[in-house]
């Protein structure tokens, strides 16, 4: 990609990585909370979105994405958000997920025990 | 009409405050150098020559390199005439974008379209092609159908839509709004896509 399309971009991006509230080390494996703001009328509340990340799309660009998936109910719900999104309120990490590629698309056949991530265990540094 | 010569060099999204993710397209604009102002007296028609991109002093024919050094420029590799041009500017002068252009304008930006190369009536016009695989057809699902009728008028009409050469031809998309100027690099970002690929040559007006 072009230098100056990286030298827009990163106007966009910096005000996404630096705001505290949005924690973007999440990879694929990871369980992520979502705060989204909805509005309904003329009210608007945070709604959690808490799941596994599947993929993250584009990385480092104005145009990144990554998806989260849940069982809701036993029904599995994926969301896709745009990592340059004004309605994101926060993004907090719960779990870090230890796996070998960067799209989970084999959760998708895979229920119960079976769809399981294992966690990586971080050892802290000295 | 006012306007600017310059290149394109790709295209990005960009969140807007209202929250609406807009694809969007950056282009290189100017500095455009001034190498003729047409008047009503000597011209018959008053406009405003403005040139811009390098190229090589071997590769430029010898009457324009003569134009270029009357005006006292370097070779240029494009030359677009603009109508209505603020006054006050002089042969040789510099014209860059954050001059011609500010934030919330519309433009109109013209450029080559990307060669597709010979393709048949369905996506060179849009036809719908036959419509259904079954029903006898084997081989022209993507058929233009009759192209006319038989012994009256006994010929095809003239501009009667078929296949062939598609793409490379000038085109002008309008109303495209610029979402900013960065004038120290003589960038623009205008929303929505420009014809022609990458580091092609587009001309806005305004």
């Amino acid at each position: 990609m072009s230098d100056l399309i990286k030298l827009i971009e990163a106007e966009y991006l910096s005000k996404v990585q630096e705001n505290e509230k949005i924690d973007l080390s999440f990879k694929a494996g990871d369980n992520v909370n979502v705060y989204v703001n909805i509005k309904e009328g003329n009210k608007e509340r945070t709604q959690l979105f808490a799941g596994t990340v599947i993929q993250r799309k584009n990385p480092n660009t104005n145009g990144e994405t990554f998806t989260v998936r849940k069982i809701s109910n036993g029904i599995a719900v994926e969301r896709i958000f745009p990592v340059i999104c004004s309605s994101i309120e926060k993004i907090e990490v719960t779990r870090r997920g230890k796996v070998r590629r960067a799209r989970l698309y084999y959760l998708r056949d895979r229920m119960g025990k079976s769809a399981r991530v294992k966690e990586k265990i971080v050892r802290k540094s000295k | 009409m006012s306007g600017l010569i310059g290149k394109k060099i790709g295209m990005t999204s960009v969140m807007t405050e209202a929250g609406q993710n807009v694809a969007c397209t950056l282009l290189e604009v100017g500095p455009c150098a001034v190498t003729q102002i047409k008047t009503k007296e000597k011209d018959g028609y008053e406009a405003v020559q403005l040139a811009y991109g390098d190229k090589k002093e071997k590769n430029v024919s010898n009457p324009l390199l003569g134009h270029f050094k009357k005006a006292g420029v370097t070779p240029k590799a494009k030359l677009v005439e603009f109508k209505t041009f603020e006054n006050g500017l002089q042969v040789g002068q510099e014209v860059a974008a954050a001059d011609v252009l500010a934030e919330g304008d519309f433009v109109d930006v013209v450029g080559t379209s990307k060669g597709k190369g010979f393709q048949g009536v369905v996506k060179r016009y849009n036809f719908g092609g036959v419509g259904q695989a079954t029903h006898g057809q084997h081989n022209r699902l993507r058929a233009p159908g009759s192209i006319g009728a038989c012994s009256t008028p006994s010929r095809v009409f003239k501009g009667m839509r078929m296949a062939g050469r598609m793409g490379g031809e000038r085109v002008k998309v309008q109303n495209l709004q610029v979402l900013k100027v960065l004038s120290d690099k003589n960038l623009v970002l205008v929303s929505g896509s420009v014809p022609g690929s990458k580091s092609s040559i587009v001309i806005l007006e305004k």
